[in-house]
């Protein structure tokens, strides 16, 4: 006969829940998934046993391949195999149409702020691309762990600005993931190094992925990751090294620039396949097949790869040397130089590297997996499966916030390197008597004119009252929140006018066409977008529900008295009737924030007295 | 909730003073952050993540506030009811304002000269310590507390602003010159 088991009062009866989370690397050339399993860190094999995903994505008339068999089909299916759509995310059909010409794809004529691509499945967007890349490493993670996520972190790189950072979760919504957070590349490999080595101090990230590269620069200490600067391209990487020596090979074998879109990728394919074997090797043999039927032989040697690359390889120092600067630290303070990214498998990039910060570069954990693994441990600590005070990361803002001020100027609000989360606010005023609206321009990025800066939104606050010249105080806001995404606000001050503007990129899908694309993904997966509606308010209301109940068995009677104590256990005893019997999302919805609305009070007394406890180990008579 | 009437200074438990502990204060802000931080509200209810995200903002400006000496100064001349905003940043000392002409100039020249990147290291120094003579002028100024004492530190901060304007412009120039090399 069973036992009933009686818990101690104040402490939980049920046992320490483990929940499901993963870390997800959504690289440019490859993609990796990774979770922590009984406090250890792993990448996730698919069931051939392969980690690393291509991502790779092919549109066929009735199926969407991705992976290993769709880079396959590259050669063969140029228009409608996707490759590298972490380049395009985020960005505007302007923007792709300058990267255009080295980009196979055909770009359809469509009315949306969004590039589309055509294809045999009809157009999609990179943000969809990207979103199927997600779907397949969640149904891995979830196959592997056996449940369902409870959340996800996913990496970007540091560099990413706001379009994109948005653009990467619009992905994940699409994809049906619940995103604890977006986590910087480099941040997420200092995470893996860092809690290996529990070494305090200044420590360097250089990541060079397929399309990106980032500098970071933090300091660990007890547990706390500052991140001190950071810096980089986000539009150079590995396969800048492929195309600077397909380029050569070019010019050697006589191929003209206009080539046929297969001959290019197979061109680029060989150069990827040298680069790789000059890691090891001293020279690679090389053989390309011409149109005429002929074929070049040759022989490419470090050296001349040396040569080629080095002018890529200083642009990365420079990046280097600025985010020390921002830093506010020299190369002599830093203690040791994380490598991240396949493409600092080049030796001669882990050369010039340590030449420049005068140490050995850190290469023990797979440059490939540790973003993921890094992403999977903070994944871990969001879902709470962490005691308490064991780690914390304090990310930046990579790009300065602005807008547009007179004469095509930008005025920065948010400094680059401001510590996230941040709020900053400035006053404008108006430069026409009886002027009734101002039109707000949002940029991002740390040159002085508009010109050279990237758009990320524009919007106007009308209604200002009738006023000389001057004389309307109009205070806009910015604010970042721990994902690294803007949120604008103006407010006239005087009369008190506030048109809320919630910002979206310019770049951006609308939330109509998140909407439509996310209902799609459902029909296509065979669900009802109802029932998964009212699914997912019901997984909700059970967290909130055991996030109240946990507070309560911990301090309620410490800070509710007597009647506080019946108004939140009436609050909560409502939620968990409407939780079992309601049919429908919107009204599960309503109960939710009801029970948010009766407990503010205590979410925020709770979080005071964590400030007091916390403090309460100091005295002011320590500084006198 | 943190009490929003209370001053930066109350939040990390220290004495409202220019002259402060670097070192405690950056601990003390780890220490906060590992309580308010909306990463540890991440699995919360929505309305815990926003408290979070407004407390983590708050925490952030008044750590920023108090670790720059210059922010630092303006704050507690804020604190003291003395106006800093930009219509009364100004300086009458003649013999200042002469020097940061002299300054700018030097500045202005330094691309010309037969090893630029040396000619501006001296100047970034020099500049450096004139920020630093402020530094310690405030912390006797605030120490004595006295309305013209307090007028004084104005005036300090004041002059602070046009030094630190002029070392991010050598900062920039530093750049544009090593993107040259």
């Amino acid at each position: 006969m069973a036992l009933l088991q009686i818990a101690e009062p104040g402490e939980s009866s049920a046992p320490h829940e483990h929940k499901l989370a993963a870390g997800i690397d959504l690289g440019t050339t490859n993609s990796l998934v990774a979770s922590v399993r009984s406090g250890q860190a792993a990448t996730l094999p698919d069931q051939q046993g392969e980690h690393i995903l291509p991502s790779v994505v092919r549109y066929t008339a009735d199926e969407v391949i991705v992976g290993e068999q769709a880079r396959a089909a590259a050669v063969s299916d140029p228009l409608n195999t996707i490759a590298s759509a972490k380049r395009l995310i985020g960005r505007a059909v302007g923007d792709i149409k300058s990267l255009g010409e080295k980009l196979p794809y055909h770009f359809a004529d469509v009315d949306s702020a969004v590039p589309r691509i055509e294809t045999a499945a009809g157009n999609v967007s990179p943000v969809e691309v990207s979103a199927e890349i997600l779907k397949v490493l969640a149904r891995r993670a979830e196959k592997t762990l056996g449940g369902d996520l409870t959340g996800v972190v996913i990496t970007v790189p540091a560099y990413f600005d706001d379009a994109q950072r948005q653009a990467t979760k619009d992905a994940a919504t699409i994809a049906g993931l619940n995103v604890f957070r977006l986590l910087n590349e480099p941040t997420a490999a200092a995470v893996a190094y860092g809690l290996d080595h529990e070494a305090d101090g200044v420590h360097a990230i250089y990541d060079l992925g397929g399309g990106t590269f980032d500098i970071s620069i933090l300091r660990l200490n007890k547990g706390v990751f500052e991140v001190m600067a950071t810096g980089g391209d986000s539009a150079l990487g590995g396969d800048d090294f492929d195309q600077v020596v397909a380029e050569w090979m070019m010019r050697q074998a006589g191929i003209p620039g206009d080539s046929d879109h297969s001959v290019l990728r197979a061109l680029a394919a060989q150069a990827r396949d040298a680069k790789e074997a000059l890691a090891t090797q001293e020279s690679v043999e090389l053989n390309v097949e011409l149109a005429d039927g002929g074929s070049w032989q040759g022989a490419l040697t470090r050296d001349q790869f040396n040569e080629l690359v080095d002018p890529l390889i200083r642009k990365t120092i420079s990046a280097c040397r600025r985010a020390l600067r921002d830093a506010g630290v020299s190369t002599d303070e830093v203690r040791d130089v994380v490598m991240v990214g396949g493409s600092t498998r080049a030796l001669r990039v882990r050369e010039k590297v340590g030449e420049f910060f005068d140490t050995t570069p850190l290469t023990n954990i797979d440059p490939d997996r540790v973003v993921a693994i890094g992403a999977a441990i903070q994944a871990d600590v969001l879902a709470g499966n962490k005691p308490e005070g064991e780690m914390l990361l304090l990310d930046v803002n990579p790009l300065s916030l602005g807008i547009e001020t007179m004469g095509g100027l930008v005025e920065k609000i948010i400094p680059r390197n401001t510590t996230i989360p941040v709020a900053r606010a400035q006053e404008f005023t108006t430069f026409k008597d009886g002027q009734s609206a101002m039109a707000v321009h949002v940029l991002q990025g740390e040159r002085e004119l508009v010109s050279d800066c990237r758009s990320l939104a524009r919007f106007e606050l009308r209604g200002i009252p009738p006023m000389v010249a001057g004389a309307a105080r109009i205070r806009v806001t910015f604010s970042v929140d721990a994902d690294g995404l803007l949120h604008v606000e103006a407010e006239e001050q005087s009369q008190g006018v506030k048109a809320n503007v919630e910002v979206k990129p310019s770049y951006g899908l609308t939330d109509n066409e998140i909407a439509g694309m996310l209902k799609s993904s459902i029909e296509h997966a065979g669900e009802d977008m109802a029932a998964r509606k009212l699914a997912e308010q019901k997984v909700e209301a059970a967290r909130v529900i055991e996030a109240l109940s946990a507070a309560l068995a911990s301090d309620g009677d410490e800070l509710l008295n007597a009647e506080e104590r019946v108004t939140v256990d009436q609050a909560l005893a409502e939620l968990k009737q409407l939780a079992e019997t309601s049919q429908d999302d919107k009204s599960l919805k309503a109960g939710i924030e009801a029970l948010e609305a009766a407990c503010g009070f205590y979410v925020e007394r709770r979080m005071d007295s964590g400030i007091r406890k916390a403090m309460a180990g100091h005295k002011v008579e320590e500084f006198e | 909730m943190i009490d929003f009437s209370k001053n930066y200074f109350d939040l990390f438990g220290l004495p409202v003073a220019f002259l402060l502990d670097a070192g405690a204060l950056a601990e003390r802000y780890r220490e906060v952050q590992k309580v308010v931080h909306p990463d540890r509200y991440a699995s919360a209810s929505e309305a815990e993540q926003r408290h979070a995200l407004q407390q983590a903002t708050r925490v952030n400006e008044a750590y920023e506030t108090l670790r720059e000496p210059l922010k630092r100064a303006m704050y507690m001349l804020e604190l003291n009811g003395v106006d800093t905003s930009q219509e009364t940043a100004t300086t009458r000392d003649g013999a200042f304002l002469m020097q940061q002409m002299e300054l700018r100039e030097a500045l202005a020249e330094v691309p010309g000269q037969d090893d630029p990147l040396a000619r501006l290291d001296d100047l970034m120094v020099e500049i450096a310590s004139l920020i630093k003579a402020q530094v310690a002028q405030l912390a006797v100024q605030f120490e004595s507390g006295t309305a013209e004492q307090l007028e004084a530190a104005r005036e300090s901060v004041s002059k602070m602003q046009f030094l630190n304007k002029l070392h991010h412009e050598a900062e920039s120039l530093e750049a544009e010159l090593e993107e040259m090399v």
